[in-house]
């Protein structure tokens, strides 16, 4: 492990906001867990569950908050600095971060998912539902890190983002889907493991084309802007 | 308390931070207006009221602002967007940010590691002795005092040895203790050829560290040079004192007896007093009241302000 991503695990398993990402994981597993055990068809659960709960809600929400916390909340407080005065490429700052969050939402999030897909149809579901949540928290992981280089509110556009864009606009303006992280992530899943429990209107090659530039792109942006960091406010 | 002299490091090489025309403006506000300076080995001060432009000067030289017109560059490369000139340049920013869940030696480490330093734990240990923290490095930073945090980020800040070393407000939060040994050490670290600049809205800080001062007011580089001078047109100004006391026309009497009182007038809510030797006057009072057997309630100087002291310097 790099000294760059020991330091973003401890900082992030340090801080107490790193509790608020155990709930939403699991009310999802007991929501499944409830609805087979009283007998509840998958087809009715399923979708609002899994889509709803799972991808629409648990996923983002998780990568929101590591996302914004293994840089944006060193920016906050002034601890990047210390990073920042070392000859390091930004490159090197930026991909141990993206890997501590991606890896830490996706642990987060697939296994609740594996266990919800399991109950609602089968293993392969379960594991395609791990696996497209994987891929999608090293896409919002690397939007929401480059997010907290572009503003000082992340966390605010992270949810404007998630809220406004996946959540309403997503389900009225269809068009909207092929900019969504959600999408990609139904999307990639249905591939996986075919089912009628998850509905998509993107195509699987595009999910996969786009969760890559999605990745890479904001990716090469946060290291971009890692360079030209400022520290504001400062003036005296 | 360990002698500092003996354990600074002497820098291999020398390094020199040039400022050339350089402004920086916030919209309509200009916070730095056309410095232009050059720093060499040796302690340098850069005094001025809060609000002068030293931070944002500080953090241009330290490649965390883009200069809005002007170079600033070390050793002929730029600090902006340069992350090599960290190899040479350490800053001690003003903002107490440190990562408190890691202990003061883990924090030390850490940075020196990511130096990319051949031995991290023999540049930790070294660093972590500089600053006098080796019996607390074992503690999260967390549970720190203020002053024993800022040591432990002088000691992030020296881990790599570096050539030019920025520091902004350093003394802030430090006991007298703390303070004394962090004076020796900027001391000793500029003796040994390092380029030393701290920034201070303190005169007496910057008079007992460094001999050659940079003032900024307003902005702009009001004064540079020699601390002794530029004290010197300071002290010789006028200073004006509200006091309060048991009997104030006692004690204004009293004070007209003596050489550095110029004038003393005699109000409702006590006296104003004006002094020509700032010095004497804060060392002759006390014995004044005391041997009158008036007592001294309230001594306030009235145009202290950092900044009209060095509005007056500017005058001069």
């Amino acid at each position: 492990m790099s000294t760059v991503s020991w330091i973003t695990a401890r900082g992030l398993f340090g801080r107490r906001r790193f509790l608020m990402l155990l709930p939403l994981p699991l009310l999802l597993v007991a929501l499944a867990a409830i609805s087979h055990g009283m007998g509840v068809p998958p087809s009715d659960w399923g979708p609002p569950v899994l889509i709803g709960l799972g991808l629409a809600v648990v996923l983002p929400v998780v990568a929101l908050i590591v996302g914004t916390g293994v840089l944006g909340a060193e920016i906050d407080d002034g601890t990047v600095v210390h990073v920042l005065t070392t000859p390091l490429p930004r490159w090197q700052i930026v991909l141990p971060k993206l890997a501590v969050a991606a890896g830490v939402t996706a642990i987060t999030v697939a296994v609740p998912l594996y266990a919800a897909g399991l109950l609602a149809d089968s293993p392969r579901l379960g594991l395609a539902l791990a696996l497209a949540a994987s891929a999608g928290a090293v896409a919002y992981s690397a939007l929401f890190v480059a997010v907290s280089l572009l503003t000082r509110r992340p966390v605010l556009l992270g949810l404007v983002y998630v809220l406004i864009w996946e959540g309403l606009l997503g389900n009225v303006v269809t068009g909207t889907r092929v900019l969504s992280i959600q999408h990609y992530v139904i999307a990639l899943a249905d591939r996986i493991a075919p089912t009628n429990l998850l509905d998509t209107t993107v195509s699987a090659p595009l999910a996969v084309v786009m969760t890559v530039l999605v990745s890479v792109g904001f990716t090469l942006l946060a290291i971009d802007r890692l360079r030209s960091f400022s520290v504001a406010g400062e003036t005296s | 308390m360990t002698t500092i002299s003996s354990a600074a490091p002497t820098a291999a090489t020398t390094s020199t931070l040039d400022l050339s025309g350089v402004s920086r403006w916030y919209g309509n506000v200009v916070a730095v207006n056309n410095v232009s300076m050059s720093l060499g080995p040796g302690v340098t001060g850069l005094l001025g009221p809060n609000g002068a432009g030293k931070t944002t000067l500080l953090h241009m030289m330290a490649g965390f602002l883009a200069p809005s017109r002007g170079t600033v560059t070390l050793d002929g490369g730029p600090t902006w967007r340069n992350p090599e000139v960290y190899r040479r340049l350490g800053l001690v920013s003003e903002r107490e940010a440190v990562h408190s869940f890691l202990t003061a030696y883990e924090f030390v480490l850490a940075t020196a590691k990511l130096h990319k330093l051949p031995d991290p734990h023999a540049a930790a240990r070294r660093a972590v002795a500089l600053v006098e923290l080796e019996g607390a490095q074992d503690r999260r930073i967390g549970t720190y005092s203020k002053g024993m945090r800022q040591r432990a980020r002088v000691a992030a800040a020296l881990v790599h040895d570096p050539q030019v070393l920025l520091l902004d407000e350093p003394f802030n939060g430090m006991d007298p203790r703390q303070r004394l040994h962090m004076m020796e050490l900027l001391h000793s670290l500029g003796d040994a050829g390092h380029t030393i600049l701290f920034s201070s809205h303190i005169l007496e800080e910057v008079e007992q560290v460094s001999g050659t001062v940079q003032v900024m007011v307003a902005g702009r580089l009001a004064a540079s040079g020699d601390f002794r001078t530029i004290r010197r047109l300071m002290t010789n100004r006028p200073h004006v004192f509200a006091i309060r006391s048991t009997d104030d026309r006692a004690l204004a009497v009293a004070l007209m007896a003596e050489p550095s009182v110029t004038g003393v007038e005699l109000g409702r809510d006590g006296l104003t007093v004006r002094a020509g030797d700032y010095g004497a006057f804060t060392r002759v009072l006390p014995k004044v009241a005391l041997a009158h057997g008036v007592r001294v309630r309230q001594l306030v100087p009235e145009d202290e302000s950092l900044e009209s002291v060095f509005s007056y310097l500017v005058e001069a």
